[in-house]
């Protein structure tokens, strides 16, 4: 090593533990290029919402009790009479929908500028991991407070695996380990929810971000800054991740808190889409409420579940919606990552697969009314037909793109 | 073969067999973990026969019970209803209950022991939900003629006043009928029969 080694405390850790070499690595000279736009707020912004999780989770795990006469009130509890509890508890609430926003913008801006193509499709897998995992804890999370929605929430969800051909109804009654939804199911879900997801979440996120750093980040003009390099070896349009996008992130995380704080103080429930009307009320297994709906940010999948008037189809219709994410890298043929350069078609198709899910995300809400269900129909076939399109698209050289800078613009 | 006194063959059986011992070991040490979340012997127990006093139910009316934690329906169904069932048969996915979704006693065109009582389970062949009761309000988004039955709000599935369901929703099956027997004219037993394995 040429590097001249600090002495002091710092010296005498450096000697035992990378602390030097890895702020270095992934910080201080970590080169990211310098056209970042706004789009590029959200990876930190979703690490930021782990940390709210976690933080509130932790607090909100003191004084809740999994148990099927205590969990409800338990919540009612820390709500009513433990010192700031509602604070806590709506941070962990308006933190869980906070965090699918962010994730569902970190996501579209992958595919706004191809940052799932080669050399970053692993990247992309973990990422998809994460958000499978995600939304496993956040179903999980919903399940806790005991309320209706709770109940026949994790009764619906519960049920997808039932309708597996043959091995299902043992899988269900396995996962729930009870023939219904019980104190059993309640139990082990608490488990999973605190322990067991997260600690696999946070392991992705590091795996997400060392895939990150040994590839390098993507920009919106999609090319590689590493092509151009300075005699030190650093890219001509690079700037330290710190302090330069230290420092622009904070400002990111200024406007995220304003926006996060109006809906923790004024409108906890959001309208009803963080927290459901119905989950107001103790659960309750011999009736199912008028109407159920997931939480906003799983309706769209569940309204492709809706589509579809077969049990097992719709199962397998919406678990293909997530998993076809994880091939997306090998669906899309194209050499020219940023939309700024692809063809016509794929900006319109990118616009309207956009479109197509917030329709989703609507209907998902809905009551499945006829129309509702055609309407659902027309969604799921945008979903899919943009995944298709991409690929015939791209694999049949279809597109035409336009020439690509040699440099970043700004 | 040999480098610098090392046999690698050896080396190499003495690595595989380890993993393999060690391997095993590891898929028994699976075995407790996976069965852990099987239903515990006081789940299992809660599955006891429930009895339910029928003297007081009217004519179109509901009762809901409990058994094995589930929705058990209990209702009276006039002459009405019942002739009105045969009317829709071409409607219906299943209409003379060829899959096993009830005991073979029930397996009629009541889909019942005794053709006004009618005994199901509340759960939704779907996922799960608990459809509600419409005998004679016409659920939302339903365009075809009603002759009541129940309506799943949470997929949108139509079901007849047998537990039949209709063509073209979500679930495919119908409604199950739990096993049970009449104690008496106004008793029955929900969970137990006369048969040996009666469980649909």
């Amino acid at each position: 090593m040429s590097e001249t080694r600090s002495g002091g405390l710092v010296g005498w850790i450096d000697d035992r533990f990378p602390m030097s070499k890895m702020w270095r690595e992934h910080l201080s000279e970590y080169y990211a290029p310098k056209n970042f736009n706004f789009w590029y707020y959200f990876g930190s912004l979703a690490l930021l919402a782990l940390v709210i999780q976690i933080i509130s989770g932790i607090f909100l795990t003191m004084n809740y009790i999994p148990s099927e006469d205590r969990a409800f009130e338990s919540v009612e509890y820390i709500m009513r009479d433990v010192e700031w509890g509602w604070l806590i508890r709506y941070i962990h609430t308006t933190g869980a929908s906070a965090f699918f926003v962010v994730v569902y913008l970190h996501m579209f801006r992958a595919l706004m500028y191809g940052s799932y193509q080669k050399p970053r499709e692993l990247l992309w897998i973990f990422g998809c991991l994460i958000f499978v995992l995600l939304m496993a804890e956040a179903f999980m999370g919903y399940m806790l407070p005991w309320g209706q929605m709770s109940y026949w929430g994790g009764q619906v969800i519960i049920s997808l695996f039932g309708a597996i051909p043959f091995l299902g109804p043992d899988l269900a009654l396995w996962i729930r380990g009870d023939y219904v939804v019980s104190e059993v199911t309640l139990g082990r879900f608490f488990a999973l929810h605190v322990a067991a997801v997260p600690l696999v979440i946070i392991l992705l996120v590091v795996a997400h971000i060392l895939a990150l750093h040994e590839v390098g980040s993507n920009n919106p003009d999609g090319i590689d800054i590493k092509k151009n390099k300075d005699a030190n070896g650093v890219p001509k349009d690079g700037i330290p991740f710190h302090p330069y996008y230290s420092v622009k992130d904070l400002v990111g995380v200024g406007v995220f808190f304003l926006f996060f704080s109006v809906v923790l103080f004024y409108v906890p429930d959001f309208f009803g889409l963080f927290i459901e009307a119905p989950n107001f009320e103790k659960a309750n297994p011999l009736v199912t409420p008028d109407h159920i709906a997931p939480v906003w940010y799983f309706a769209a999948f569940y309204a492709i579940l809706r589509a579809v008037p077969d049990t097992f189809g719709g199962v397998l219709l919406m678990g293909l919606a997530v998993l076809i994410l994880f091939v997306l890298p090998w669906l899309d043929r194209g050499r020219v990552r940023s939309i700024r350069y692809r063809g016509f078609s794929f900006k319109v198709a990118l616009g309207l697969f956009a479109v197509g899910f917030i329709l989703l995300t609507y209907l998902g809400t809905q009551p499945a009314t006829a129309m509702n269900v055609i309407m659902s129909r027309i969604g799921s076939v945008i979903y899919f037909g943009y995944f298709i399109f991409l690929f015939v698209y791209t694999a049949f050289g279809l597109e035409r793109t336009k020439p690509l800078p040699e440099r970043v613009t700004s | 073969m040999k480098h610098d006194g090392a046999d690698k063959r050896r080396r190499r059986f003495l690595t595989a067999a380890t993993t393999v011992v060690g391997g095993a070991g590891v898929a028994f040490l699976v075995v407790p973990f996976i069965a852990y979340w099987r239903p515990s012997a006081r789940a299992e127990a809660a599955g006891a026969p429930v009895e339910v006093d029928i003297t007081g139910l009217e004519k179109g009316q509901l009762i809901n019970v409990e058994w094995r934690g589930n929705p058990v329906w209990i209702f009276r169904r006039d002459e009405e209803t019942v002739d009105a069932l045969e009317t829709i048969d071409a409607q219906l996915v299943d209409p003379d209950s060829n899959d096993p979704q009830q005991p073979d006693y029930a397996r009629n065109k009541y889909r019942s022991v005794k053709p006004e009582i009618m005994v199901l389970v509340g759960i939704c062949t779907h996922l799960g939900c608990s459809p509600l009761f419409r005998p004679d309000e016409t659920p939302e988004g339903m365009d075809r003629e009603w002759i009541g039955g129940f309506f799943c709000p949470c997929h949108g599935s139509y079901f007849d006043l047998a537990g039949r369901v209709y063509r073209g929703v979500p679930a495919n099956l119908n409604l199950v009928v739990p096993p049970y027997k009449f104690i008496d004219d106004d008793t029955i037993l929900v969970g137990e029969d006369d048969e040996e394995e009666g469980v649909a």
